[in-house]
């Protein structure tokens, strides 16, 4: 009987840092399962009985990919039946949220989203109105279904390790009928940099950077950081939706912040205010940025970043 | 010529995010006092009119219903999407409903689309925006959806809608994908889907010729224990102000501010 069960989508070939937070947090909670999707590897076995799990589920059903969140939530739904979770955890990406969301309905459980922290109770902490408040909640049903924010914990493997007992879970025979479909799926190119939302360095450019992002991907490689970007540097097509930072794109927070070009509008605000520490370039002393930022330098971007991309290359040799 | 459609858009009342917002009461829920209709749900009532445009309009038949949940300002957020070019407003309303969570808010909609759906002509399609720019916690859509059993497609890049089809573009994550579902579905839109318009003056007077009904809950057959703080399954037990961020150290570049930033970097310990 296990108190908590962590919910990995696909974990390929080995798992991702976040996955192996939610595994810290859960073990926190007391006996932890996983239930996974898609193939289990050897050494993601070991891995998973290394932080704490006991446990791991499977669904009788292979082709959960083919339909958005629905069969998954059912799925989920009948793990958490057969390991007797109390708190099932998920990562806070769009799709954990969705399927935390249909999950508490099926099992009249309460969700909190964009969790920071949990207690042993079950308590969580977040943030919310973009930062600007943290709160405590905790749900009032026998279980609780929280979606966690990564980079909060230091991912923690036990001492002793054994391997997890594997069991497979049926999946409901109708949870596909009413689920969306998926036609068809390209995967985008990937960039070699760190995920925006997970990263610990964020380097992020708008509308100061004219169209050329080159000094900011050479100071994020030379950081191993990701590239973000105000909603003025995505509009003006100079970099791809994806990257952008603020209210309407990804929250980020990172141990490090660095903006660039960016005079710092509200909407950017909102999806950056919570990183540990923020530097700001600016040609602008006004710009709004600079209220917030724990460092700030007025100044050319396209001769200070380059500047310091050219410095810590040196310092690393 | 396309099958009309009926359409419900849920449209939400949020404190402006250009202003500091805030928590109050007892029970820790979000001060509206100062709010508007939430920005990204333009770009799902922008998206229900071109769907009923391409259908001929309200004169074929299509209907596009603006739904707002929320205490007496939330019809403000009807009222601007009446403006915009909603056919008909529904607000929902009563002090039973105030602090509901998602959980508690989904079974509120549920309930009022079903309602809506029984004159003999059922909801075909139910539009939100991404997210409110309040709560940001996303989880409504995907309630109402497992609630009504109707399937979700979420964050919809592009959207089209025929022979009883939902097809739509999603770009998240890794991955841009086309995804189909059968009517009728909740759909989420994202801000790159369209070009919302602004309402003019025609638009302006033409809304207060347009019709708000006000629903309650008994209007859609709920008790007050099933929503509300009283039918959350969430409580939220404390919440403290953010202390603001303040400034820090703010330099001219004389033409080392590149190798002070390093250095600045490498005090924090961040390289």
């Amino acid at each position: 009987m296990a108190n908590a069960l962590v919910f990995i989508d696909n974990p390929g070939a080995a798992l991702k840092k976040s996955s192996l937070e939610l595994l810290t947090i859960a073990r926190s909670l007391g006996e932890t399962a996983v239930a996974i999707t898609g193939e289990l590897t050897d050494d993601v076995a070991a891995t998973l009985g290394a932080y704490g799990a006991s446990a791991v589920y499977q669904p009788s059903l292979a082709n959960l990919d083919e339909y958005l969140v629905g069969p998954k939530a059912a799925y989920l739904a009948a793990a958490v039946d057969a390991s007797g979770a109390t708190a099932v955890l998920l990562d806070n990406s769009p799709e954990g949220k969705e399927i935390a969301g249909r999950l508490g309905i099926k099992l009249s459980a309460g969700v909190i989203t964009d969790v920071v922290g949990v207690e042993a109770d079950g308590t969580a902490h977040k943030s919310v109105l973009a930062g600007s408040y943290t709160t405590t909640a905790k749900a009032t049903t026998p279980v609780t279904v929280l979606s966690v924010k990564a980079n909060n914990v230091e991912p923690a493997p036990v001492g002793a390790t054994a391997v997890p007992t594997t069991t497979t879970v049926d999946v409901p025979a109708d949870a596909a009928a009413n689920s969306a479909r998926i036609a068809a799926r390209t995967e985008k190119p990937v960039s070699g940099r760190p995920d925006l939302s997970e990263a610990r360095i964020v380097v992020a450019g708008g509308r100061g950077v004219d169209g050329d992002f080159g000094p900011l991907e050479e100071l994020a490689d030379a950081l191993g950081a990701a590239v973000g970007a105000s909603r003025a540097a995505t509009d003006a097509g100079w970099i791809g939706h994806d990257a952008q930072v603020g209210q309407t794109g990804v929250t980020v927070s990172p141990q490090l912040y660095i903006s660039a070009g960016i005079s710092g509008a509200i909407q950017q605000k909102a999806g950056m205010q919570t990183s540990k520490v923020i530097v700001a370039i600016n040609k602008d002393a006004e710009s709004p940025v600079f209220e917030i930022a724990d460092y700030g330098i007025i100044g050319d971007l396209f001769k200070v970043l380059p500047q310091a991309t050219a410095e810590i290359k040196k310092r690393k040799g | 010529m396309e099958e009309t459609l009926k359409i419900v858009v849920l449209v939400k009342h949020v404190p402006d995010a250009q202003f500091d917002r805030h928590i109050t009461g007892p029970d820790n829920t979000t001060d509206r006092d100062e709010s508007i209709l939430s920005e990204l749900d333009e770009y799902a009532l922008e998206a229900a009119l071109q769907l009923a445009e391409e259908r001929g309009g309200p004169k074929a038949g299509n209907e596009v219903i603006a739904l707002s949940m929320g205490p007496s300002g939330a019809v403000n957020a009807v009222k601007k999407s009446l403006q915009i070019g909603a056919y008909s407003g529904v607000h929902l309303s009563d002090e039973a409903l105030a602090g509901s969570d998602a959980a508690a808010t989904s079974l509120a909609l549920a309930a009022a689309i079903e309602h809506l759906s029984a004159d003999g002509r059922p909801v075909d399609l139910v539009l939100t925006g991404m997210a409110s720019t309040d709560g940001e916690t996303s989880l409504v859509p995907a309630q109402l959806a497992e609630r009504l059993s109707y399937p979700q497609v979420t964050f919809a890049s592009s959207l089209e809608v025929s022979g009883g089809q939902v097809r739509a573009r999603r770009d998240a994550g890794h991955f841009s994908e086309t995804v189909e579902a059968g009517l009728p579905a909740v759909v989420s839109v994202t801000d790159q889907i369209n070009e919302p318009r602004y309402p003019n003056f025609k638009g302006i007077l033409a809304a207060k010729k347009k019709k708000i009904a006000s629903l309650t809950l008994s209007d859609i057959g709920l008790d007050p224990s099933q929503v509300g703080l009283a039918g959350s399954w969430t409580v939220v037990e404390s919440a403290d102000a953010r202390p603001p961020r303040t400034a820090g150290t703010i330099i001219t570049d004389e033409g080392d501010a590149g190798i002070k930033l390093v250095d600045f970097l490498a005090a924090q310990k961040l390289l």
